[in-house]
Parts: structure tokens; sequence; C-alpha cells
């Protein structure tokens, strides 16, 4: 297999008419890395992957693969595969033909096609499955026929478009599994683009969060959901709860912030937005769900919340509490079950910790919505 | 009563499903296979005058095939050879204007079909509204066109690349023309529907792999489309064959069209059981033909009805 080859975009736009599309992407992407973008729908994520596959000229900016700038390289010559947002299998011929119809563009014997369709074939756990027509399989088979049948080409990037989303939750997570074991084994980079944040989260080596045609922030999984670098990234990817108020104090990486509702707060800055918070501006603190624990009602502090329970449910592995907050949103709390008995608290008001550590800090902007 | 009957009829109600049920038999049986089996009748009869008619005579006979294949009994040739060479003439001619016409309305269906915009539904009315005007009017508006004091003669003298005009009719390119013009949209919007519900995916998936446009039309298009592509084909080849108003008006006085032969013996001879022997032979042979195009091509009987 092909050894897989960096892919750059810089300052990258991409516009229809006034719609801007992109604004001013810059991304490295390493090779064999597995990298996401992630952001809602309708933010521009199938647009970039066109343009990296050559099926769109960028307005302005330039889109590099292995370090070769791309400007008017036709997508049959481009060194990248491009899987499909419904996979787009050719109906009426066999899967085998399916496979290796990238072998039979460069004049490959049937006999030599056929013999590669079958490894692939075999890798994608299909073995004897090659004379049946795509409508006779089952939708995670489809979704493996449309992998090998990029792969097939021996492209030195890989590009799938939400290739799961048709897929039922049971089949999407086991597909995610398989889809990171065949990265590693093939070694070519993969850009996967996606808007369901465990997807991005669990199979990325590196994840560009996206917003409305501009790009949030990259980095691996763990920083975008420990270190946020925007209130949208933050409430974006996975479960948030945001503290809206005034900063009354800086100092270093702490900020203290007297906030709407939930008295003075103590919290880090987000690593992207040190400095760049000073006295009296808005702010957002986001702590996530898991990041409280229960405390002595009544107790009072700069890492202390108090709120009255709104409601309550049980989801098996934690215990969610909701309690009143800012801006009409509830706090969401959500507690590991150990096996202990949780008692109703309805009606009253609760004390909640937080390590200052788990806040993050940064100055107010936009949500991403629900 | 069978299955699909009990279906249609709770899906309709009973009266109205009846009544529907009703409409179309009359339709089929009366309006097409009653006339299309009095016409079979009347081709194994002999041509006798109304009195003598259901008298001693009028016994079966195969007098009015033989006619196409030997001629007139006691004739001088040994075959009916103008009769054939017409016959024959017009399978080939017609055959010729369903390939002419696949060449050229299959890009014209691909762009209408996977293009996306308002220009393509004034396109499409560009197309349908000359077909407004009755087949006649339009025959006789490619006469001006192409006769020898026609537009086309004007221009193409006017610019110097002909001395002296020329006879387009008389060497039955108006009729090619004028036949290929007349059935354009029965060719184009079989194949403009199919290809119209073609995942345009897969056409970018497969030049995303490397193909170029050929391979593309050749192994992804196309096959998508065979059953637009032959049910247009078989339309269009079905209607040449049996086209009478465009041979009339832009043939060359010369070449007959078999349709003209079979009108002459209903009309001028009054030979009613010759023209229909002639009528019988002919459909036979177009739907041989299309069968045997279908089968060689692999279409199915399905497809068509797409
Ligand atoms: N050909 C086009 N002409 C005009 N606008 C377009 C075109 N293609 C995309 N857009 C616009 O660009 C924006 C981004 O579209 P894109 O398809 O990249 O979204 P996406 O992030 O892939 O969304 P989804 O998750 O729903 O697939 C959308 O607002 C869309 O309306
Ligand atoms: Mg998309």
């Amino acid at each position: 297999m092909s050894a897989g080859v960096g892919v750059d975009l810089e300052n990258l736009w991409i516009r229809f008419g006034d719609f801007v599309a992109v604004r001013d992407a810059n991304v490295n992407i390493k090779g064999g890395d597995f990298f996401s973008f992630l952001g809602p729908s309708g933010c521009g994520k199938t647009t970039i992957l066109r343009a990296v596959s050559g099926f769109l000229e960028p307005s302005e900016g330039n889109i590099l693969i292995g370090g070769k700038n791309m400007k008017g390289v036709g997508p049959n010559k481009r060194p990248t595969a491009l899987i499909f947002q419904n996979l787009a299998l050719f109906p009426l011929m066999k899967v085998w033909e399916n496979i290796a119809f990238s072998m039979e563009i460069k004049g490959a014997s049937a006999g030599e096609r056929r013999k590669r369709a079958d490894e692939l074939l075999e890798m994608i756990a299909l073995e004897g499955q090659g004379d049946k027509l795509p409508s006779e399989l089952s939708g995670g088979q489809r979704q493996r026929v449309a992998i090998a049948r990029a792969l097939c080409a021996e492209p030195h990037v890989l590009l799938l478009d939400e290739p799961l989303s048709a897929l039922d939750l049971k089949l999407r997570q086991h597909m995610r599994t398989e889809l990171r074991e065949i990265q590693k084994r093939v070694g070519i980079t993969f850009i996967y683009i996606t808007h369901d944040q465990g997807e991005a989260l669990t199979m990325s080596d590196s994840i560009a969060v996206m917003r409305a045609g501009v790009i949030d922030q990259i980095g691996d999984g763990k920083t975008i959901y420990n270190d946020p670098a925007t209130p949208f990234a933050a409430s974006f990817v996975g479960e948030n709860n945001v503290f809206r108020g005034k900063v009354k104090q800086v100092s270093g990486d702490r900020v203290l912030v007297q906030s709407n509702r939930s008295g003075e707060l103590l919290a880090r800055v987000s690593t992207a937005n040190v400095g760049k918070m000073k006295e009296g501006d808005s702010a957002m603190i986001f702590i996530r769900p898991e990041a409280f624990e229960l405390a002595r009602t009544g107790t009072e502090g700069d890492h202390y919340v108090s709120a009255r329970v709104v409601n309550e449910e049980f989801e098996g592995n934690v215990f969610n509490i909701f309690m009143e907050g800012d801006g009409g949103k509830e706090i969401k709390v959500s507690l590991p079950n150990h096996g202990q008995s949780f008692d109703s608290h309805k009606g009253e008001t609760m004390t909640l910790r937080y390590d200052v550590r788990n806040a993050v800090a940064m100055p107010a902007g936009v949500l991403a919505t629900e | 009563m069978p299955r699909f009957l009990k279906d249609f009829l709770n899906r309709n109600g009973t009266g109205p499903g009846l009544v529907m049920l009703g409409l179309v038999l009359f339709w089929t049986v009366g309006l097409i296979i009653l006339p299309q089996l009095s016409m079979l009748d009347f081709s194994f009869r002999p041509n006798l005058p109304p009195p003598e008619m259901g008298g001693p005579k009028d016994v079966y006979t195969l007098e009015n095939y033989k006619y196409l294949v030997y001629g007139p009994e006691g004739g001088s040739q040994a075959y009916n050879a103008v009769d054939l060479m017409v016959f024959f003439r017009t399978l080939v001619a017609a055959v010729c204007v369903t390939v002419f016409n696949l060449v050229l309305c299959y890009p014209i269906a691909y762009y209408l079909g996977q293009t996306k915009g308002n220009h393509i539904r004034v396109l499409a009315l560009m197309l349908i509204i000359p077909y407004w005007i009755n087949e006649i009017l339009r025959a006789f508006a490619l006469r001006i066109i192409f006769g020898e004091t026609g537009v086309l003669n004007t221009i193409l003298t006017g610019a110097g690349l002909f001395d002296t005009p020329f006879d387009f009719i008389r060497n039955d390119y108006a009729l090619y023309a004028g036949l290929g013009y007349a059935y354009i949209l029965l060719m184009i919007f079989p194949i403009y529907n199919v290809i119209e519900s073609l995942d345009h995916n897969q056409i970018e998936a497969a030049r995303d792999l490397g193909a170029p446009w050929w391979r593309i039309h050749w192994r992804v298009v196309i096959p998508y489309a065979k059953p637009g592509i032959s049910s247009g084909c078989t339309m269009v080849f079905m209607l040449s064959a049996g086209a009478l108003a465009a041979p009339q008006i832009l043939g060359g006085p010369s070449s007959l069209w078999f349709t003209q032969l079979i009108y002459q013996q209903f009309n001028d001879s009054s030979d009613w059981p010759q023209g229909a022997a002639y009528a019988v032979v002919l459909l036979v042979t177009c739907v041989l033909l299309v069968l045997g195009a279908m089968r060689l091509f692999k279409v199915n009987m399905g497809d068509i009805g797409k």
C-alpha cells in the first residue's frame, strides 16, 4: 500500500456567489494521520472535502497534497479517493467489479482485477461475496465495499464524507473501530468528516472543529474536549454547562468571574485565550456535567455552585441532576453510579463543588445551538 | 378473483375500480385488438366486390402475401423486386433514423437530466413547443428549409460552398431529417427520465476513481440509462417504419416508403386485403426486429415500460 502523504490547506477560501462557505482555512494534516473535520450540518465540511478531491476549485488559497500544489489538477488525477456520504456504489456492477473499477480504467485484465478484488474482499471480511450486486448487501457491508473500492485505487489520501451516517447506532459504533483498524493497516492519510463528536473523538489523531465556514480549533481529541478554544467548540463537543458573567480579576491563567446567577466562580483560562481576558469583559465558564461532585449544602466559595434541583433522571451508568441555571438553561450534573443509593432532592437547593482545573473560562461568544 | 385484481379494487374502491377496468378493457380490446384482428382476417381474403363477400369465392388464401414476394401472377419478373426493395429500404432507413436519433439525443438527454437550474426548463420547453404544431405543417416547414430554392440552399450557395443548389429532397436527406426530427422527443424523454434519476455522485465517484468521461458514460451512465434508451429506440423505430406524412411530403419522387405502398393499396387501389397483408408483414417484421434487438442488448420487456 502507498504511504500516506500530508495535506495542507493554505488560506483557503471557498465562495458560492456572495456566500462564503469556507473562510480562510489553514490546516496542516500529517501524512498517515486520521484527521477529522467536526462541525454541525451546513458548516462547510463537504465543501472542503470536495475542494481537496478536486471537484471544486477554491476561490482563494492553495491545497497541497504531499507538498504538491493541486491547482488545476482534476479529480481523476489526484492521489485522493473519496467515499461519498451516500457511498455511490455502482448499482449495476457486481461487488467485485465495483471494487476493481479503478484497475479497469488502468487497463488491468479481468483476472488481475478479480484477484485484487478478492484480496480486498478478504480484508473487509466479505470473502465470497464478490459476485453479488451492491443491493444484495447489508448497509454495513456496502459501507465496507465502498471503502475497498476507494482503497483499490491506491490513494495516498482517503477522504470520507460522513460515511457512517446512514447506519444504525450499533453498526456505527462497530464501524468506528473497524475504520480505525483499516486505517492503521493501510497507513494512508484519512480525512474524515462528521457532525458526530463521538466519532471524531474515538477515531481521530487530530480534529478540526468547524463553525459556519470557520475553523475554530485544531487539536487532538483530549485537547478539544478538555481545553476548548472557543465557546462554540466547548458547547459543540460533548455536553457542557455554561456560566455567564463578567471578569472580576485575572491572575496568570486563573480568572475570577462574577457570574450572573452563581456568585463568584474561579476558573482556568483556556490555553488559546490566556492573556486575552481582562477585568470587566464578558466571560463564559464551561464546566462539564461529570466535573461536579456533591458538597455539603450551604458551603460557599469560589468553586462551589448552589442551585435548586428541578429534575432528576437515572441513566444507568450515571445519575443526572438538572438544576436551575442562568439564561433559561439548566445545569446538568452527572454523578457516576457506584451502586450507592440516590435520594431524590427535587425542589431542594443543592451545593456542588468543582476542581478549578476543570472549569474552562474564555471570552463570551457564540454557542452551538442544539 | 386473482390477487392483483382484488388489490386493485380495494385500492380504488369497487365502483370506480370496475369503471377504470372496463375502460381499459374497452380500449385495448375494442379499439386495438379487435380492429387488428379484423385486419389480420382481411389479409387472408381475396379482394372481392361487396356483393360477393361471404359468398362461395370468399375463402382464406395466401394470395396477398405471395404478391409481396412474387408480384402479380404471370408477371414478367420472378420476384416483386419493386415492393421488396421498398420494404427493405424502409426497414434499413428506419434503423438508421433510430441510430442517428439516439446519437443525437443521448447527449441532449444527459445534459438535461444531469444539469440543475432553471435554464433546463426553458430548454425542455423549447424542445416541446415545436410539437404543438401539427406533423404535416412541420414536414412542410422542413420542405421550405431543404427545397431547391430553400433556406439551406440559399445559404450554401450564397456562401459559395455549392455552385448549384443541392437537391436535398431527391437525395432523401430531407426525408431522414424530417423523420429524425419528428420523433426526437420520443427519444429524448425516456432517456432523460432515467438519467435524471441517476445519482450524480456515481458520476463523480467514477471520475474520482480516475475514469475519463467516455468510460463514465460507457460503464456508468449508459448501463443505467439502458431502459430509457431501449424504450426510446423502440418507439422511434416503430414510428419511423410506420410513418406516412414525412415520406409523403419530404420523400423524393423516386423513393417510396413501405407505408406509402400500404396507403396506395387501401386508398388508390381499394384493395383492402392486399393493404392489410402488407401492413401485417410490416408489423410482424418490426416486432421481430425489436425483439431480436432486445435479446441482443439483453433488455427485458419490463425495462421498455420504464
Ligand atoms: N454548489 C453550491 N452552491 C451554493 N451554495 C452551496 C453549494 N454547495 C454548498 N453550499 C452551501 O455551503 C454551505 C456548506 O455546505 P456543505 O455541503 O459543505 O455542508 P456540510 O458541512 O457538509 O453539511 P452536512 O453535514 O449537512 O453535509 C451550506 O450552507 C450550503 O448551502
Ligand atoms: Mg456534507
